[in-house]
């Protein structure tokens, strides 16, 4: 398959927009599960709410959150696809300007030393855009995630060392949960990235943040952690907006990485209650959108 | 836990009234206010044409379509979707903001400080609680946008919003010293040793 890239374009805007307005299937689950099992009566009314917000947001058909995020796009592209990089590149960064322009969203990008806002969501390598091959597939997969700030800027990278083991890895992930409370707009999904290089650290913790609802980590001790330390979370009384309750996160998820024997890395980034992505796969048929 | 209504602009004296786990529903005005408008007014001296004695400020940055002006849009902009931003980074500009503006009410997510609480104690004011992330939900509270000032910070602007029935919102920090999020954080402490425990970290 020859990749058109007016369909990736298309899709990229598409995406933006998708993401923003229609919550996946596993985060509305999560939320009902844990309105079900809260037992404080303030965070039920918060749970409640939340879960308004959701349908409102299907009948007016509006944005979840005013807040559109840094664009991330994740495109992962089948070894049978034929394609050119660059222009790749200039159609993801291309569908997410029009997705800006003409729906129009509120640019939430802006020059880091300056602060200037270009109204396009793009800038100096933003959107953040990754990109990873498949074996043997006809399939451009796009997956876009609108990441906000509440939950971004609370985001944690210790080089802890072999000494500390895997106490010290824990206690991190609990001192950062701590330290968050409230602003990341709990109940949250925390992603926790352990070992590898400090960049893929904090790239582990991202990705792990960004998972569906339900998945594990692919290794059996990761599995085991995210179990831990998601119980362990739960009992720290934050609560669904920091105002006390169970209801703190919807899951821990782990992601691992061979390292160093002299490195200890520990990396957190947390994903907010309302943890949208979207998805698209490209054929040879054309584009299907899902989550 | 009593529930008020309250058009703005308020006085002290309805402010003093109210204590955590209130709620309270605003109507009237509401201006929208965040991190760029303040660091304008506050480190370079930009003066603001509203009077917001006595008044509500919300921490946002809306999504709006700029539109004609008419009756319907008089600031030249449509309302999208507005919603609450994190609080916490702007923890600096409360008292500024109560001092030499006559705030009274700051409506956010997330939970303030130890400065706000003083701030709120000295000068009489609240902290309303709204739930983030649920501006779909806001946005419909909202009827129009009045008008705007600092239209070059846009979204960052300061926005004066026309309401109706905006809440309940949570009286989460009182002018009395009360905050839910103090009380939180004490018994997240207390929970922190026992879960660290149970993990097997001896602190």
């Amino acid at each position: 398959m020859q990749l058109q890239m007016n369909l990736v374009e298309e899709a990229c805007k598409e995406l933006y927009i998708r993401a923003l307005k229609i919550l996946p299937d596993d985060i509305k689950a999560g939320i009902d599960q844990l309105d079900k099992s809260e037992t404080d009566k303030r965070a039920q009314v918060v749970l409640k709410t939340m879960i308004t917000n959701i349908s409102v947001a299907e009948r007016e058909d509006n944005l979840l959150c005013q807040d559109t995020g840094l664009p991330i796009y994740n495109v992962k592209i089948g070894s049978n696809v034929q394609f050119d990089g660059m222009a790749l590149k200039a159609a993801i960064r291309k569908g997410c300007e029009r997705a800006t322009k003409e729906y129009p969203l509120r640019s939430s990008v802006v020059h880091p030393i300056t602060r200037k806002n270009n109204h396009t969501s793009c800038g100096i390598d933003m959107p953040a855009i990754h990109i990873d091959f498949c074996d043997d597939v006809e399939s451009v997969e796009i997956e876009m995630v609108p990441k906000g700030s509440g939950s971004e800027n609370n985001s944690f990278l210790k080089m802890a060392i072999p000494a500390d083991g895997i106490s010290g890895v824990k206690a991190f992930v609990i001192e950062s949960v701590v330290s968050a409370g409230g602003k990341t707009c709990p109940p949250t999904i925390v992603g926790v990235g352990i070992g590898g290089t400090s960049d893929q650290c904090v790239a582990m913790a991202k990705r792990a943040a960004t998972r569906a609802l339900g998945s594990t980590c692919s290794d059996e001790e990761g599995a085991k952690l995210e179990r831990e330390l998601s119980a362990a979370v739960n009992k720290l009384g934050i609560g669904p907006q920091g105002l006390g309750g169970d209801g703190t996160a919807f899951a821990v998820h782990v992601e691992l990485a061979h390292t160093h024997i002299t490195l200890n890395p520990v990396a957190v980034n947390m994903q907010c209650h309302s943890a949208r992505r979207a998805r698209a796969t490209i054929t040879p048929s054309g584009v299907n959108f899902g989550f | 836990m009593a529930h008020y209504n309250l058009p703005t602009p308020v006085s002290e004296e309805d402010i003093r009234k109210l204590r955590i786990n209130d709620t309270v529903t605003l109507q009237n005005t509401l201006f929208g206010i965040r991190d760029a408008t303040q660091i304008h007014m506050f480190d370079h001296g930009r003066k603001t044409r509203f009077d917001l004695n006595g008044h509500a400020v919300i921490h946002t940055a809306p999504n709006v379509r700029k539109v004609p002006v008419n009756s319907e849009f008089p600031a030249g902009y449509q309302p999208i979707c507005i919603g609450t931003t994190t609080s916490d980074r702007m923890e600096r500009f409360t008292k500024p903001l109560m001092t030499q503006n006559g705030v009274r009410m700051i409506v956010g997510k997330g939970g303030m400080r130890e400065g706000s609480s003083q701030a709120f104690q000295e000068l009489g004011g609240v902290y309303l609680a709204i739930i983030g992330g649920t501006a779909a939900l806001e946005t419909t509270w909202i009827e129009q946008i009045e008008d705007v000032d600092m239209d070059d910070l846009n979204p960052e602007s300061l926005w004066r919003f026309k309401i109706k029935d905006f809440g309940p919102l949570l009286v989460a920090m009182d002018s009395h010293g009360g905050s839910i999020y103090q009380e939180v954080k004490g018994d997240v402490a207390r929970n922190k040793d026992a879960v660290l425990k149970s993990l097997g970290i001896h602190s």
